[in-house]
């Protein structure tokens, strides 16, 4: 019998010239089977990847599209890093993204005429506070009942899209919405300033960027300090890594589930609050395209860490133009955004063995004749 | 509610409740070898998109749910050589396995959204027993497939409790380390309980899209992926107790459609979270006590194995 004759051996630290060239390797990975996949279903590849990944980035127009497409993305995948360094598995961001975009809405419509200037800030407000409630459901019933959050949060994400089209195709549906479940648009005061057609920033001319953006811009460095400063993030990191070392100290796990649940909810809400006071400016049954599942990915291709998170968060919302680019210019299904994500998270989680492995020749006995 | 009536639904409650009962099978033997693939829902929608497109095309269910097994084991597959050649984190993987699932089988179904199965599996009652009043028609006047998933439990049950390679599979999830020490092919063992899963997962989705709704559309199995892997949970990784959470969902499933078709004053919407309400109450009552999930959780659910000798 024959022995392979590579065999894996632990390294004992982390590589971390490997930390950084994993994301890396497992770009190029997905970009070789992408272009596999190009091959198979009869596509030119090269014209197909020219077409997915370069045109879309060709104009100023695509540049403000990737951003605003990444920014809730971001937002997101920033809270959930927080819980995930801690080892809590917040999986129904989407469903809180949904009920930050219920909260948010409900006042816009409410407000009416009355809105003003607190309009907007209180739709903030109602996105943090919506997304916050519906994670703190699982975090309620984790801390009381030892209720494993993966599968709670993820109940209350089709729960979330069930109210959501409820709410759009009874109470708050456009009268004059030709029976569409979507919700009567917003009027000025409830929705972001755009940058180009109410602020004027005429070398964004022609883009859709609205104000929402700053949202994010904002979030990254609050996020980073607070991971990296407080002592509060401190306690969650002990406690995802050396979960009884964080029990010794005293740190306690309830908090630590509440704190990753809340603010991961609250940022969540605040996204999806940005999408239907921003790019959307009503709130619709279908209007997310699944921000919240993506942000997951997001917060795995970068690696639990803030600037990780904005590149990674980048690159998805890339993978979403190149899906809508090579629908209108191949007639290639939009889904296939959904695959290239899923399998760049595939490649990066099978390269990421070399970070906590190496490859090494086997040592093999030889036997005398 | 006259005797007809009761009999509609406890067939509809067992029907719904197929489904269930392979996926959730399958991720029990899984997860009693230490192998948590969260990725049940992906699995059964390429399943259900794979065995619906074959039988689109060939006309012939068997064909399409022959298929949907493949799907299941190749996305399966997919998931071993992750987790346990590659030895990624258990958790991500699944989740990017569902992720993964729900975008590609949205792509290659994209061409069947629109086309009809022309034949599906027929119900095969079982002469006599089926006109047994209420049970009858429930029971035993199924499809083949109904039928098959009773039997897998027991097969399950007898496999896992009474047969060597059971108490292996059943070793490894309990102490990978050990099992390895004493010679048991735990890489292995690991491989074929994840594949069983994925096999299990795809004839659920198969049944979703060929016998029991007959279309396919994106993200068909609208998280019942997720409910199977609930009810593991809430069966403290025992057959029987997941054969009965099964049916219990299966009744759950039925009287909201009961309760559409009688017209209750309440949106269908809400009667829609039902199943996901329900699934959370069951999971609160079994986590309720520390103590039920750690005793009964195998020891090493979710952890790699890696052999250093």
């Amino acid at each position: 019998m024959t022995i392979f004759p590579y065999r894996l051996e632990a390294r004992s630290t982390p590589s971390s010239l490997m930390q950084l060239a994993v994301p890396v390797m497992a770009t190029v990975a997905t970009l070789l089977i992408g272009f596999l996949i190009f091959s198979l279903v009869g596509q030119d590849p090269l014209r197909a990847m020219n077409a997915f990944f370069i045109e879309p980035l060709s104009s100023i127009n695509g540049w403000s599209e990737l951003v605003l497409k990444a920014s809730p993305l971001c937002l997101i995948a920033l809270g959930l890093a927080l819980g995930y360094r801690a080892n809590v598995w917040n999986i129904g961001a989407e469903g809180q993204m949904l009920l930050g975009g219920i909260f948010a809405s409900g006042i816009a419509i409410h407000a009416g005429d009355a809105s003003g200037w607190w309009t907007l800030p209180l739709m903030m407000l109602g996105g943090i506070v919506g997304g916050m409630i519906w994670a703190a459901i699982p975090a309620l019933l984790k801390s009381r009942f030892n209720t494993n959050e993966i599968l709670t949060s993820l109940m209350l994400t089709y729960v979330a899209t069930q109210l959501l089209i409820y709410l759009v195709s009874g109470p708050w549906r456009d009268p004059e919405g030709m029976n569409f479940p979507i919700s009567a648009m917003f009027g000025d005061a409830a929705l972001f300033p755009r940058l180009y057609g109410d602020w004027h920033w005429t070398w964004l001319k022609g883009t859709r960027l609205n104000a929402s953006v700053f949202l994010t811009a904002i979030a990254i460095p609050l996020v980073w300090i607070f991971m990296r400063k407080s002592f509060a993030g401190f306690r969650m990191n002990v406690g995802g890594l050396a979960p009884l070392a964080a029990r010794y100290a005293g740190f306690s796990d309830k908090r630590t589930i509440w704190t990753s649940l809340l603010l991961s909810g609250g940022l969540a809400g605040l996204a999806g609050m940005g999408e239907v006071a921003g790019p959307i400016g009503q709130l619709q049954a279908g209007w997310s395209p699944g921000y919240g599942f993506t942000a997951i990915i997001v917060v795995f291709v970068g690696r639990l860490h803030p600037v990780g998170i904005v590149l990674a968060s980048l690159l998805m919302a890339l993978l979403y133009l190149g899906g809508e680019a090579v629908q209108t210019s191949l007639q290639l299904p939009q889904a296939l955004a959904g695959v290239f994500q899923g399998l760049l998270l595939f490649c990066l989680l099978g390269c990421d063995l070399f970070v906590n492995y190496r490859i090494t020749r086997r040592v093999i006995a030889h036997h005398a004749a | 509610m006259d005797i007809n009536q009761a009999s509609n639904l406890t067939s509809s409650a067992i029907i719904a409740a197929i489904p269930l009962m392979y996926a959730g099978a399958g991720e029990l033997v899984a997860e009693k070898s230490g192998a948590l693939n969260l990725g049940v829902e992906g699995m059964m929608l390429m399943g259900a998109v794979t065995g619906y497109a074959v039988t689109v095309s060939t006309g012939n269910p068997w064909l399409g749910v022959v298929a949907s097994v493949f799907a299941g084991l190749a996305m399966a597959l997919l998931f071993g050589f992750l987790t346990i050649t590659m030895l990624a984190n258990q958790v991500a993987t699944g989740l990017s396995l569902t992720i993964f699932g729900i975008g590609f089988s949205a792509y290659v179904g994209k061409p069947y959204t629109s086309a009809a199965v022309r034949a599906s599996i027929d119900v095969m009652p079982i002469p006599g027993l089926s006109s047994i009043p209420v049970l009858g028609p429930a029971v035993f006047s199924l499809t083949p497939l109904g039928y098959l998933a009773f039997i897998m439990f027991a097969v399950i049950g007898w496999f896992l409790y009474k047969t060597r390679a059971g108490l292996v599979l059943r070793s490894v999830g309990e102490s990978p380390s050990v099992a390895h020490s004493v010679g048991f092919p735990v890489v292995g063992v690991r491989y074929a309980a994840t594949l069983f899963g994925g096999a299990m997962a795809g004839i659920a989705g198969g049944y979703y899209s060929i016998i029991y709704l007959h279309i396919w559309q994106e993200q068909l199995t609208s998280g019942r992926g997720w409910i199977a892997l609930a009810l593991v949970v809430f069966a403290t990784w025992r057959p029987g107790r997941l054969l009965l959470g099964a049916l219990l969902f299966g009744a759950v499933m039925a009287l909201q459609f009961y309760a559409q078709a009688i017209g209750v004053p309440v949106p269908t919407q809400f009667l829609a979270m039902l199943p996901y309400l329900a699934t959370i109450i069951v999971l609160v009552l079994i986590s309720r006590n520390r103590n039920t999930i750690k005793l009964n959780a195998p020891a090493s659910l979710g952890q790699r194995f890696f052999a250093t000798h």
